[in-house]
């Protein structure tokens, strides 16, 4: 065919937008054109003052039967864990660990309340709960599930479940058969939950593995999900009912027994019914929202997150951008040239259209391989700041597993279901060294990582992260168990002009923690809701007491105690600056 | 048993009829038809797309920029099929970060600009999405991924896609480049495995991917851009899968490619093999189309 006139003409002018493209996705390549600009000053500074408060802890990870050696780094690569709780009643929030090697010991520092703590796990009895024979912990979260105003802890394994009654704030009795929970679980969390509005704390505790596999015995090397993104075969969650001190499986019968590779729960009332729902964030599968139908049965709905199926590593609740509402957001794995599942920052719009609404994009959504996150006014200014725990598995520096996932990620999943076929680890890191992410609110400019900024600098391979006001000083310190490695508590230092306002709750028809009571306050344009979590993010609890900066607000006009029992408390004109203890009327 | 043999014989006329007729259609409509069927497939099962509007941005970009360039290079709009087999294929391979939309964009003026630009003796040398895919994960890695693992892991999608993708294949003429292509891949990846002393399921896994799908029934086999001559696509086919495994063992080796080769080894092995080789091949020929 001849060329009409010009054509080499035609082609070079056709040759300077393509070779401008491909400059421009360089361009691009290297992050967003216009730079933040407010990020320089995020209003807050983290101190590690892990040595300086006496925190010690390191974790160890477990190992397995040798017929799963190859994969070994990766099936035990979970199992450190963080929650806080005043298990003393002295005010002070105290911060318990869990260890994953026989042997190694759990640790409970006690806040002495000089800004050190002191390791009091062996005299209390939650220490040495790793054994042959039991299992290894991979986290624990407290409640008081007997309501006798002090703080009781269970504990979840790759093993048995061990609940323990806190007797008298120092020492703790195992109470686990006595209640009905000796239970053979691979389990990498739980949550304590008053599903049916009893006054009394139900427990909902996830499954990774099948249940009837013994990681130290195995009969069998096909126990890995079949597959990447629409796993069933994992095990099985589990609720408890509290039947005054004595724990029921109604699994089935309220209808939660998921078997989607759970790795984390969350609970709170996502569409004003009055009812606690589930929300779940499960690992090679979509997330799963249950929703509570009057304490009589859980129903399973889209509500838009069937969209996305990812892996799910953690879900922590938080009012993202002050509606009064608590949004969701969960953590997934992205790495650079490989894979990005994006993190999903879910905007709960249940009350209207019935569904949640992801609008993660940007820096929130790709903040590596992340795993437990937390809301939390690190500045105090009136807007949620969340911090996000990174890092899979570092080990050599200069060898990548991600070339061999690559294999098999993409196959059939009756390959990859059995860990024999995978390729062996080896020393090789997977995402191994990634930095924590601190992501600063700037509302409708969306939000930036001030990690580096503000002093949180560490490399750990972070797995759970609980916030707590750790010397009562109007706070919200972090601090972070990292996976086969020491533990790092970080100080928050925000402007010291910011106002602040905290809530202590103390439950009387509802459970006494006031698991899932609901605070929304307030303060002239300033509106935010928060909820006591009863386990949230990845193998983590937040301090019982809520803590909401309020900007230069000089007053709060109200706040609302939306109690678990379905009772709700006006607060009005609540003392700033200050923890205000709120007991919920007992009519 | 008569009965059953004549029954017999009209179903496999039928067939043959039906078979026949489909010769009739251009290939391009096939092959439109195969990946619109795993476009469909993926979302409705598995939800995969994301979002709608990649899709949309990507089938404007490619369409657009595809009517756009053919009437300024060629003074007439050309048929905008491929145009759209390229804007489904970025939709279902491309992976950005944080959902971003650029890459989409990007990504169809790439592929569709490639053509017009990238040309030898008024031939265009790379499969359009191949040479953008290509060019994204080389030049914006942090960015930019390729679908690894999708469709569930699930064995009865990937049998309806191969059965489809075979038949397909079969009546536009290119099945000998797809199984020599995967008899390649086993054969030497089961050889490297062997060689290194690694297990070889975990070698030959990805072929059982949908990666591994799109790019034997819609890159390795684009009509317009494999050479001529039954032998030798037969030749390049192999040659890509040698390449291939070579990029692999670079990889197992830890040799400091970057990531786009150990990512997406078999879409970098056609882009490297699949240009020089139709260059070869249109200079062989030494005519014009």
């Amino acid at each position: 065919m001849p060329h009409r006139p010009g054509h080499r003409t035609r082609r070079a002018i056709i040759a300077i937008p393509f070779l401008a493209a491909i400059l421009l996705a360089m361009r691009l390549d290297r992050g967003p054109v216009r730079a933040s600009s407010d990020a320089t000053h995020p209003g807050f500074v983290l101190r590690d003052q892990t040595a300086a408060a006496g925190i010690d802890f390191v974790h160890h990870r477990p190992s397995f039967d040798p017929k799963i050696a190859g994969v070994e780094p990766h099936v035990a690569a979970l199992g450190a864990s963080v929650s806080v709780t005043d298990f003393d009643g002295d005010g002070w929030p105290d911060v318990y660990f869990t260890n994953s090697r026989f042997g190694e010991p759990n640790a409970l520092y006690r806040n002495k309340g000089n800004g050190t703590f002191e390791d009091v796990a062996g005299a209390a009895g939650v220490a040495d709960l790793n054994e042959p024979g039991e299992g290894v912990s991979m986290g624990a979260v407290w409640g008081d599930f007997d309501n006798d105003g002090r703080e009781d802890l269970l504990v979840y394994r790759y093993g048995y479940l061990s609940l323990f009654r806190n007797v008298d704030g120092k020492h703790f009795q195992d109470v686990t058969a006595p209640a009905g929970l000796h239970r053979w679980m691979n389990s990498n969390g739980a949550i304590w939950l008053d599903y049916d509005r009893d006054g009394l704390l139900d427990l909902y505790v996830t499954a990774y593995f099948r249940s009837d596999i013994d990681l130290w015995h195995l009969t069998t090397t096909r126990i890995m999900h079949n597959s990447f993104e629409f796993a069933t075969n994992g095990g099985k969650n589990l609720l408890f009912h509290n039947v005054g001190g004595k724990f029921e499986d109604v699994t089935d019968q309220m209808g939660v027994g998921s078997t989607r590779w759970t790795l984390a729960a969350s609970s709170a009332d996502f569409n004003g019914d009055g009812w606690p729902d589930i929300y779940l964030a499960n690992d090679y599968g979509p997330e799963e929202l249950y929703l509570n139908d009057h304490g009589r049965r859980f129903q399973l709905t889209t509500a838009g997150l069937e969209s996305e199926s990812k892996s799910g590593m953690s879900v922590t609740l938080g009012d993202a951008f002050n509606r009064g509402r608590l949004d969701a957001f969960v953590t997934n794995i992205s790495e650079r040239g490989y894979i990005f599942q994006n993190n999903n920052l879910r905007v709960n719009e249940m009350s209207g259209s019935h569904r949640f609404r992801n609008v993660a994009e940007g820096a929130i959504a790709d903040a590596g391989w992340a795993w437990g996150a937390q809301f939390g006014d690190l500045n105090n200014d009136g807007a949620n700041e969340l911090f996000v725990a990174n890092g899979f598995i570092s080990a050599n520096r200069n060898r990548s597993y991600w070339y061999a996932m690559s294999k098999i990620a993409g196959a059939n999943g009756r390959l990859f279901e059995d860990a024999a076929t995978w390729p062996a680890f080896g020393d090789a890191s997977l995402s191994g060294y990634e930095p924590s992410r601190v992501y600063l609110n700037r509302g409708v400019a969306g939000w930036v990582d001030v990690a580096k900024k503000v002093g949180a600098n560490d490399l750990y391979d972070g797995r759970a992260v609980a916030l707590a006001d750790l010397s009562n000083r109007g706070t919200v310190d972090v601090v972070v168990a990292n996976q086969n490695q020491p533990a790092v508590l970080y100080r928050d230092f925000p402007d010291s002009a910011n106002h602040w306002i905290a809530f202590k709750l103390i439950g009387t028809r509802s459970n006494r923690s006031a698991i899932g009571a609901e605070v929304l306050i307030e303060a002239g344009d300033l509106k935010q809701r928060r909820v006591i979590d009863g386990g949230s993010g990845f193998a983590s609890q937040n301090d019982r007491r809520l803590h909401f900066g309020l900007g230069s607000h000089e007053w709060v006009d109200r706040a609302v105690i939306q109690w678990p029992s379905g009772a709700q408390q006006t607060v009005v004109r609540p003392q700033i600056d200050r923890l205000v203890t709120i007991t919920e009327p007992e009519r | 048993m008569a009965d059953a043999t004549r029954t017999t014989t009209i179903d496999g006329n039928a067939v043959s009829r039906a078979w026949q007729r489909t010769s009739k259609i251009d290939p391009r409509y096939l092959i439109a038809f195969l990946i619109t069927l795993v476009l469909v497939a993926a979302q409705l099962r598995y939800h995969m797309l994301g979002s709608y509007d990649r899709l949309v941005l990507a089938l404007v970009v490619c369409t657009g920029t595809e009517a756009l360039l053919s009437w300024f290079d060629r003074g007439k709009f050309v048929n905008l099929l491929s145009a759209y087999i390229s804007g489904i294929s970025l939709t279902l391979l491309i992976k950005p970060q944080g959902g971003a939309l650029w890459p989409f964009a990007l990504g169809g003026f790439l592929a569709i600009s490639s053509k017009y630009v990238l040309k030898y003796r008024d031939n265009h040398l790379w499969n359009p999405t191949n040479f953008a895919i290509s060019a994204l994960l080389l030049a914006a890695p942090d960015r930019v991924s390729v679908l690894s693992h999708q469709f569930g892991n699930d064995l009865t999608t990937n049998l309806v896609i191969w059965i489809f993708g075979l038949i397909i294949a079969a009546r536009v003429g290119v099945l000998h480049i797809t199984l020599t292509y995967v008899a390649s891949f086993l054969v030497l990846n089961g050889a490297r495995a062997l060689a290194l002393g690694q297990p070889v399921m975990p070698e030959i896994a990805p072929i059982t991917g949908p990666m591994y799908q799109l790019f034997v029934f819609f890159m390795i086999t684009d009509p317009r851009t494999v050479v001529r001559g039954r032998r030798r696509q037969i030749v390049v086919a192999i040659l890509i899968a040698i390449m291939e495994m070579l990029i692999r063992f670079a990889s197992d080796q830890g040799w400091p490619l970057p990531t786009a080769f150990s990512a997406a080894p078999a879409f970098l092995a056609l882009a490297i093999v699949g240009p020089v080789a139709k260059w070869l091949d249109l200079r062989r020929l030494g005519v014009q189309r």
